[in-house]
């Protein structure tokens, strides 16, 4: 989870051994939601390793074992702990290996926007004039509409613009930057206030003064002292872009079954949930609001933490 | 018979660190029509104890000991209606800055209408007559044209006469006044105490000026108590307390006022600083800064005992010392 | 640029959405400090506000034209490189005279923003062109299903209202055990995605309880343009559980925003002179405290129904609703740019229109923004 990870090393060690470790011990819900995520973070890693089977193996499954039960159903099987869907794929391998994937669209897709949100809110920030009310202009305009929305739009448009052939394969990388795109303005509107707070500052003065380039000023003076506010948005945008992978998933227009996501098991096991096969649907988004949730309850602390002022 | 008695009044706030003490055995009275300033630094306990009289505590403080009586009856022990009924009806409270203390989105019109009709049987346009009425009087010009303006449509000074209005206008025998003047611009701060001494003379009404101006207290007060870590230390008449202090710590209070006929070399001032209420030394709490300190002091607590013409809560004034 | 800052305070409290309090002192609209505003003499004349008013609204309405322009460029851009609109219409089989015939006949040998131009103002007439995946105009198909993504918005919006305030001002005024029980209901609230809701919703009471129905929108009513599911039972029964759906995440917002802003006007010096002055609990709560709540919860819920909007796309899809957003997921699906195009120019209008009717809520609840412009 290191979406929005400090560039200095130094930084990260400073805050363990202040009063955030500290904080950190004191609070219960968030040692719990460290936890239950580092557990999850490491399902998910170790998927290949630790899941009973391979779900995207399609030579290993078995029309024989479909539509199995929990173990703890009569009809249960104990190699397929959380029951199977109906093409017989074990559903927990299948949560592993979906985490897996949602993980790294939501990681990626948050550092995504982290990039540009930091390049044009230090831009913005430090060129100001014409620059800086045209980008901000931007985002105003993006922010108008829900990010679930401008996602849905951006992705619909970047699948239709690339030829057939291509859909499957670089379907991650288009979900990254569709979902990417309509998170950028937060993290541009936050640094650049932070650059016009810090631009004003005399360190900032003194570097123009002994004749440093603006791009190194911004690079090496003035990042370092945005980073803190950008982290936090980026730990609770994580949980909103995992959200909106598995949405757009659920909707169709995301992952294929051929490699699914959590959001793509939901949709799959949605059909069936009539059928009385439950476990298809709801196992897989137990293990979404777990991870969402865990993610979140995180960001909230952290914010707390760090922004003392708000409690 | 006095109209306010403050008996033994003791204000605590349970904390995860233990009690802390912030009123401890506090006792004054007020006669009708007369004008108390309690002065002392910030944190002595001057505007906790005018909360604690209108029943107004923050939670978790809480009177702990102590009573406190309204014309004879006792106010401290009144159920959350009662003691609402009390507020605003018997004693008005005015604030210390009028910039926050009006609600902005409603009308200074409304505000005086409702306050009077939560206490006083009024029809509305009756109400509404009243409060022109009000407005005219602390000195608000046009007011007839004005009632119906929102807060932010008046300057400071002009908004402090409407809370002057606002804590008058359900005809209370006692008000209380916390530092109403601090935080106005010095300019407009003797007109608004010109305003507050007229219409409670005008109207035979009880003050507790509470402030940290002495200037205010000189030209307001009939008499002062001062108030030290949550203590009254000394209370008498203006002229006695201010001319001719018996408690070394009003000593010192007074010394550290310039004053225009006095030629002095150098202003005085007290070493060292109030303590906190966590750190309240075992008897009289000013004794680490004392000049006459003595072993008593260090020991026993001091109450309020005649000390030349005023009350002072200091040892010094035992007309039988103890011995040994 | 008051629309604009509003919109990023808003931003803020929609990412940090379980925040307890919100940043009110960045809020533009909350007082500016109260002495920037000297008092102008006599109180003014109605007249004058009501000048004020039409000025303030014209200006609202010249603010958002370069948002609408925008969208339309992009919407006409997708139109312009997102696909060939020549071979999906004349399929694969057509002489070169045919193709050219076509494209003047579009307009596709004009500069672009000529072709932009045509297309804002054939938009600005309803035209939108004809759907590539039906085969029918898109205004049509819009129209048809307008009422019923109107039907689930409103009634979304009036279900997270009526439950997320009194919740928000319970849990702000008391500090009961079901207080506490609101809260850790809000947190797993905003954690859980809608479709999600939908899904556990369907499977308790469709699946197992039987007692509702958990696709489309059950008998209608017909007026001229106009098919309502207010008037008959099953209609009303097919609205509960797409609106609970739709309207559970907004409500958990708006209660929590509601929480912490009575929170801070409870602590505030008017509602403790309030309290001195003796007036009664219920004057202090409501209308002291919940009215100064107004403000930031008037800006929350205005973008709220903009989220309703765009969320009832997921909503619409899991329940298979027979509205707009479930039309332009399937158009999404196959790129069906005219539908996405109409859809996006639409949605923005809708949105400009909701930011215009917050705005002038704000007018109406607080009497500083009268006299601050």
């Amino acid at each position: 989870m290191s979406a929005a990870a400090p560039r200095a090393p130094g930084a990260l060690a400073r805050w363990w051994d202040s009063d955030l470790a500290y904080s950190f011990r004191r609070s219960p819900v968030a040692v719990a939601a460290a936890l239950m995520l580092l557990v999850i973070l490491f399902g998910a890693a170790l998927a290949p390793w630790v899941a009973p089977h391979n779900p995207l193996d399609l030579a290993s499954l078995n029309l024989m074992d479909s539509r199995i039960p929990p173990v703890w159903d009569a009809e249960g099987q104990s190699s397929f702990p959380l029951g199977t869907d109906d093409q017989g794929r074990d559903i927990l391998s299948g949560i592993l290996y979906g985490v897996r994937i949602s993980l790294v669209i939501g990681v990626g897709a948050v550092l995504f926007a982290v990039v540009v949100g930091i390049a044009a809110g230090l831009l913005a920030g430090y060129a100001g004039g014409a620059v800086d009310a045209v980008l901000m202009r931007i985002a105003d305009i993006q922010l108008t509409f829900p990010a679930i929305l401008i996602a849905l739009l951006v992705d619909g448009v970047v699948t239709a613009a690339l030829p057939q052939e291509m859909h499957e394969r670089l379907k991650v990388q288009v979900l990254i930057f569709s979902i990417g795109i309509s998170f950028w303005p937060q993290f541009a509107r936050t640094v650049r206030g932070s650059t016009l707070v810090e631009r004003g500052r005399e360190y900032v003065m003194a570097a123009r003064v002994i004749g440093l380039s603006s791009g190194r000023i911004m690079l090496t003076h003035i990042l370092p002292n945005v980073l803190g506010p950008v982290f936090v948005i980026g730990t609770l945008t994580l949980g909103l872009a995992i959200v909106t992978e598995a949405t757009l998933s659920f909707l169709g227009v995301g992952l294929p079954p051929s490699s699914p996501s959590v959001g793509t098991l939901i949709r799959i096991g949605n059909d069936f949930l009539f059928s009385g096969e439950w476990w298809m649907t709801i196992f897989p988004g137990l293990a979404l609001v777990l991870l969402v949730l865990s993610i979140n309850l995180l960001g909230d602390w952290l914010r707390d933490a760090l922004n003392p002022k708000l409690r | 018979m006095s109209l306010l008695d403050v008996d033994g009044l003791t204000v605590e706030f349970p904390t995860r660190r233990g009690v802390l003490r912030a009123l401890d055995r506090v006792s004054f009275s007020i006669a009708p029509g007369e004008v108390l300033g309690v002065v002392g630094e910030s944190g002595a306990g001057k505007s906790l104890t005018g909360a604690a009289i209108i029943g107004l505590l923050e939670p978790p403080g809480r009177i702990a000991a102590g009573q406190i009586r309204l014309e004879g009856g006792r106010i401290d022990n009144l159920s959350p209606d009662r003691m609402r009924r009390v507020r605003g009806k018997q004693v008005g409270a005015i604030f210390q800055d009028p910039l926050t203390t009006l609600n902005p989105l409603y009308s200074v019109g409304r505000q005086l209408t409702e306050t009077m009709q939560a206490h006083l049987p009024l029809s509305g346009p009756e109400a509404r007559r009243r409060a022109v009425r009000w407005l005219e009087d602390v000195g608000i010009p046009a007011a007839a044209q004005r009632i119906d303006a929102y807060p932010h449509e008046f300057s400071g000074g002009m908004r402090q006469r409407v809370v002057i209005a606002l804590a008058l206008c359900a005809e209370p025998r006692l008000v209380i006044a916390d530092e109403p003047t601090t935080a106005l611009d010095v300019s407009i701060q003797a007109q608004v105490i010109a305003l507050l001494k007229r219409l409670t003379r005008e109207r035979g009404l009880s003050v507790m000026l509470v402030t940290h101006d002495m200037g205010v207290i000189a030209e307001a007060a009939d008499r002062i108590a001062v108030m030290y870590a949550g203590r009254v230390i000394e209370i008498g008449a203006v002229a006695d307390v201010v001319r001719n202090p018996s408690h070394p710590y009003t000593v010192g209070l007074m010394g550290s006022i310039p004053s225009l006929d006095v030629r002095v070399e150098r202003l005085r001032q007290i070493d060292g600083a109030m303590p906190r209420l966590n750190a309240i030394p075992p008897g009289c709490p000013f004794n680490p800064r004392c000049p006459q300190v003595f072993d008593r002091c260090q020991v026993e607590r001091p109450d309020l005992m005649p000390a030349r013409q005023t009350e002072a809560a200091c040892w010094l004034f035992d007309p039988a010392p103890a011995h040994g | 640029m008051p629309f604009a800052s509003w919109l990023s305070k808003a931003a803020t409290i929609l990412i940090c959405k379980s925040q307890d309090h919100p940043p009110a002192r960045s809020n533009p609209l909350a007082p500016p400090p109260a002495r920037s505003n000297p008092p102008p003499g006599p109180h003014p004349h109605a007249a004058w506000i009501e000048d004020q008013l039409l000025a303030f609204i014209v200006s609202r309405i010249l603010q958002a034209i370069p948002v609408v322009l925008v969208v339309g460029l992009i919407a006409y851009a997708m139109f312009a490189f997102v696909g060939d609109p020549v071979t999906i219409m004349l399929g694969t089989d057509y002489t070169e005279a045919q193709r050219v015939a076509l494209v003047k006949q579009l307009g596709l040998d004009q500069p672009f923003f000529v072709q932009y131009a045509k297309f804002m103002w054939a938009a600005l007439h309803g035209e939108f062109g004809i759907s590539y995946r039906l085969a029918r105009p898109v205004t049509d198909l819009l129209a048809e299903r307008m009422p019923a993504t109107l039907e689930l918005a409103a009634t979304a919006s009036v279900f997270a209202l009526l439950v997320g305030v009194p919740m928000g001002v319970y849990t702000g005024i008391h500090r009961t055990a079901a207080s506490r029980l609101f809260m850790v209901f809000s947190l797993v609230g905003v954690s859980l995605p809608t479709f999600l809701i939908g899904i556990l919703l369907i499977l308790v009471f469709s699946v197992w309880l039987q007692v509702l129905p958990s696709f489309g929108r059950g008998d209608v009513v017909r007026f001229s343009h106009w098919s309502t599911g207010f008037l008959t039972v099953g209609g009303l029964k097919a609205l509960v559980l797409p609106a609970v759906t739709l309207g559970l995440f907004q409500m958990t917002l708006i209660m929590r925003l509601v929480r912490s802003e009575m929170l801070e006007a409870l602590r505030s010096d008017y509602v403790k002179f309030a309290r001195a002055r003796g007036l009664g609990p219920r004057a202090i709560n409501f209308g002291h405290a919940l009215r100064n709540t107004l403000v930031p919860v008037v800006t929350i819920a205005g973008l709220q129904i903009g989220g309703i909007v765009a969320f009832s796309i997921v909503t619409e899809t899991v329940f298979q609703w027979p509205g707009m957003g479930l039309l332009f997921v399937q158009s999404v699906q196959v790129a069906d740019v005219p539908v996405m195009a109409a859809y996006l120019v639409m949605i923005s209008v809708l949105f400009v229109g909701i930011n215009l009717v917050v705005d002038l809520l704000y007018y109406a609840v607080d009497p500083r923004l009268r006299v601050a412009r």
